[in-house]
């Protein structure tokens, strides 16, 4: 299993070509769809900064966390905060504010993680993730316990203070502007993180994920680099946590409990974790199963568990990844 | 003092249970390297069947015939079922995955673990499951003036029982010996004639078979409901972090200090109880990263 | 000019004398082999030396600054390099990003999180240029998993040359590789090396290449330097040839075919 390597010059201008592709028929989504498709993609746009910051870590440094709603949560949970007892209104501040605190703990958590591997790694992700979750749950007077926090998007504004949703019809347009502010941090955080793996620290991340003795002995510093991955990771994971509170209009200790971090894993597992679009893929494919799941059956989780073990099985490369491979098989025919 | 007893008998009680599910989980990375994401889930399927066992035509007929003893034979009845249920993953979903990374069995076992999840809430429903039959015809203990469980204490001696047995199985019979060797070096036994895909599916079993047993013999004590295989999970987790990865002791002596600070804590600082316990694995994965107990 | 000197070095595990009380001292530009049997302590000496393990007691010093609680990454900034008995790659890679990470690295540019990496000319074009020293020019493109036993040992040595050391430790560099190979690998190799002027240190077993490109042979038995000296002293040293081939006399170290 390769990192397809994108440096070559064709295939540079053909990836262009293709984003720009992709950007445009995403922005014409609000156009062609109803409202209630519009937030669904948000969402999954939402989980694919997630997704993204997640593999820096999994695909690019090879280090699998089992904690990672901790950072998505600091960030929901900082943005209810920052609304509700800071009295601000500025999404930009909002994310700001959840940026500071996802990357404190990021920073805390990564140094205290990045000292382990493989097993202790994972286990010690989790553990710490719990210890969030555990104290959002119990510390109900600042957090609402099980009831969460409300953050009503008619309290918040775009760009500014530029855009609001106040008045009538005030919803649609909230979904109609969020999905383009969504949209556009979504575009910038692909093309960060691309330039980030295609980088030399991306690289020596992968030298590290290949044989971190080796790295060693090239002179880079694995701990630090592994710890400074994290911490990108779970701002990535934190950003997105920020931008999914004003969609889902409530944040609660469910999106700190473990599972939710499974579901980051699965996503990121389900496009294909040693590709770049895999995760984003993913996200996306894995919102509409979750969504439809959740929808039809009582037992949705049964379901996904089955596509996951099934996953596994017969198809590890994820979505992007076999597509890769067969496109790959094919193209090598005479 | 009163109270103290019957709180280091309440931590007793809990470290045995602990000491089991511990104790699969332990055995089942020592001897195979994997770490098993259902296996909480597995404790609890195994509290599931035994309540039903307990609640069901079946158990009546054991009362009738054989009394408390009938019911109590239930319970490794329980346990047995779910290292069948064992003995089916590993060769399917286990397996077809030894070559590859140790991240995909870590996959598989989650979503193994969504399955049962959905599966035990498909089977046995929403409501809370409880065998108290046996709790009650077990009368109790007067601790001062207070009256304890006799069926608490019952639970403390067969987890001691337990360990014992174990360790005895691991460390003086024949197939304790091929445990341990193949859990050494796998390639290394093959060479020799072992039959390490039986050993694999034994292990598994036996480890599953504990969970279970965990299962069944806290649900006289404490009824089963949804969830609670995920807490018990990461319980586990926490012990093993303690005691080590892959050792006997380490699950035992885990055991006994996540169940003595989690009833401290439970009594003292009821908020950060779940807290405390994840700071100390965090603790101690980063003072001795390889557990109290554990290899290298 | 004294590059490395070890002093009194010490490296036992329980009972095991990994490395027995080693003084050694390596000049600038100087080509040293060591050899001995089996568990004669030689990759342990390269580990301490290189920074793999930790010496029990005793000193390493490089230029003149004392190196011994070094790490890695430190030793590799000072000027000390290895390569691996069981080749040690970056598999999933490609040959040119191996070599071209450890030049990144050297040039402290790992760092560097803005800037695409295949666009850094100055990198690229060093790397293509070590690759075609080494003969794998060819393989540029090919994902190292791939490569054949010979190139994946000698991209091993490539990697650490690129780190551009003044002293170079390479364990084993020719086992595993069938004998035709052996001598153009060594070949390239020294040549290499002697260009450039780095000090090079050699753990090796076949004679023939220790003899051809030695300026000094070490002779280590059991974790303790037996003798050192030009290949001629050693040829013609008894107790050497007593451990090393089992008999001794002026044509122990010939080839009997």
């Amino acid at each position: 299993m390769t990192m397809a390597s994108k440096e070559t010059g064709p295939s540079a201008a053909r990836l262009l070509i293709a984003a720009f592709l992709i950007l445009a028929a995403l922005a014409a989504v609000p156009y062609v769809a109803d409202i209630y498709q519009t937030q669904l993609l948000t969402y999954g746009l939402v989980f694919a900064i997630a997704a993204l910051g997640f593999n820096l870590l999994l695909g690019y440094t090879g280090l699998l966390s089992f904690g990672h709603s901790a950072y998505f949560g600091t960030g929901a949970y900082a943005v209810a905060f920052v609304v509700r007892d800071l009295g601000m209104h500025s999404m930009e501040l909002c994310i700001l504010g959840g940026l500071a605190a996802t990357l404190l703990v990021a920073a805390l958590f990564g140094y205290v993680c990045v000292r382990h591997t493989r097993i202790f790694f994972g286990i010690l992700t989790l553990a710490l993730s719990q210890v969030l979750w555990s104290l959002a749950f119990k510390f109900f007077w600042v957090t609402g316990g099980t009831d969460g926090i409300r953050v009503a998007s008619n309290k918040l504004t775009l760009l500014g203070g530029l855009i609001d949703f106040q008045g009538r019809g005030a919803f649609q347009r909230f979904v109609f502007a969020y999905y383009y502010y969504v949209l556009a941090l979504f575009a910038l955080s692909t093309i960060l993180m691309w330039v980030i793996v295609h980088s030399p620290f991306g690289k020596a991340l992968q030298a590290i994920r290949d044989n971190e003795t080796r790295a060693s002995f090239i002179g880079i510093p694995v701990k630090r680099y592994r710890w400074i991955a994290f911490v990108i990771s779970g701002s990535f994971a934190g950003l997105a946590g920020i931008l999914w509170v004003p969609l889902n209009g409530l944040t609660t200790p469910d999106i700190l409990y473990w599972p939710f971090s499974g579901e980051i894993v699965f996503m990121t597992v389900l496009g294909g974790f040693r590709t770049f679009a895999g995760p984003i893929i993913g996200a996306v494919v894995f919102n509409y199963l979750k969504t439809y799941a959740v929808a039809s059956s009582e037992y949705w989780q049964l379901l996904l568990g089955l596509v996951l073990v099934s996953l596994v099985l017969a198809l590890p490369a994820g979505i992007v990844g076999t597509v890769r491979n067969l496109y790959v098989r094919f193209a090598r025919r005479p | 003092m009163t109270i103290f007893i019957i709180q280091v008998l309440n931590s007793l009680f809990y470290a045995a249970v602990l000491f089991l599910i511990a104790a699969g989980l332990s055995l089942i990375y020592g001897v195979m390297r994997i770490v098993n994401l259902a296996h909480g889930t597995l404790y609890a399927l195994g509290a599931y069947v035994t309540a039903w066992l307990v609640g069901s035509a079946v158990g009546h007929a054991m009362q009738g015939t054989l009394g408390l003893v009938g019911l109590l034979l239930l319970l490794p009845v329980g346990a047995v079922a779910i290292a069948a249920v064992g003995a089916v993953i590993e060769p399917t979903l286990l397996r077809p995955l030894y070559r590859r990374p140790e991240e995909y069995h870590l996959l598989i076992t989650f979503g193994l673990l969504m399955i049962l999840e959905d599966a035990m809430k498909l089977l046995f429903g929403g409501t809370p499951l409880n065998a108290g039959a046996i709790m009650d015809r077990m009368g109790s203990i007067p601790v001062g003036r207070f009256l304890y469980p006799g069926y608490n204490l019952f639970v403390i001696v067969i987890g001691l029982l337990a360990a014992v047995g174990l360790w005895w199985f691991i460390y003086r019979t024949k197939f304790g010996v091929i445990l341990r060797a193949t859990s050494q070096d796998r390639r290394m036994a093959a060479a020799l004639g072992l039959n390490v895909g039986r050993v694999y599916v034994q292990a598994f079993a036996i480890g599953c078979f504990m969970a279970g047993l965990g299962g069944a013999v806290v649900v006289p004590a404490q009824a089963a409901v949804l969830g609670m295989g995920v807490d018990a999970l990461i319980l586990s987790f926490v012990v093993i972090v303690i005691g080590g990865l892959g050792s006997l002791e380490g699950a035992l002596v885990g055991a006994l200090i996540v169940s003595f600070v989690r009833t401290a804590g439970i009594q003292f600082f009821p908020e950060i109880e779940l807290a405390v316990l994840y700071l100390i694995a965090a603790a101690v994965l980063m003072i001795r990263p390889t557990g109290l107990f554990g290899r290298a | 000019m004294t590059l490395l000197e070890t002093v009194h070095l010490k490296k036992y595990f329980g009972e095991t004398r990994a490395v027995d009380d080693v003084s050694l001292t390596i000049a600038e530009r100087e080509f040293i082999s060591l050899v001995g049997p089996n568990g004669a302590g030689k990759t342990s000496l390269c580990h301490v030396v290189s920074g793999f393990l930790r010496p029990d007691s005793g000193q390493i010093i490089f230029q003149g600054q004392e190196v011994t609680r070094a790490t890695v990454p430190e030793r590799v900034r000072a000027g000390i390099a290895r390569s691996f008995q069981l080749v040690n790659l970056f598999d999933d890679l490609t040959a040119f990003d191996n070599v071209a990470l450890a030049i990144f690295s050297r040039e402290g540019k790992t760092r560097n999180m803005a800037a695409l990496a295949h666009l850094d000319r100055a990198v690229t074009d060093e790397a293509d240029a070590v690759l075609g020293q080494f003969g794998l020019a060819g393989k540029r493109n090919e994902i190292v998993r791939g490569l054949a036993q010979g190139e994946r040992k000698l991209l091993d040595v490539a990697l650490a040359y690129a780190l551009r050391p003044k002293l170079l430790f390479l364990d084993e560099p020719t086992s595993g590789v069938s004998t035709r190979d052996k001598g153009q690998i060594m070949d390239t190799i020294a040549s290499v090396v002697r260009s450039e002027g780095i000090a090079a240190a050699i753990i090796e077993h076949d004679m023939d290449v220790v003899f051809k490109y030695s300026d000094r042979i070490v002779v280590m038995h059991q974790g303790a330097i037996l003798a050192q000296g030009t290949p001629d002293a050693i040829r013609n040293n008894d107790e050497v040839a007593m451990i090393l081939i089992g008999s001794s006399g002026p044509d122990a170290f010939t080839r009997k075919d």
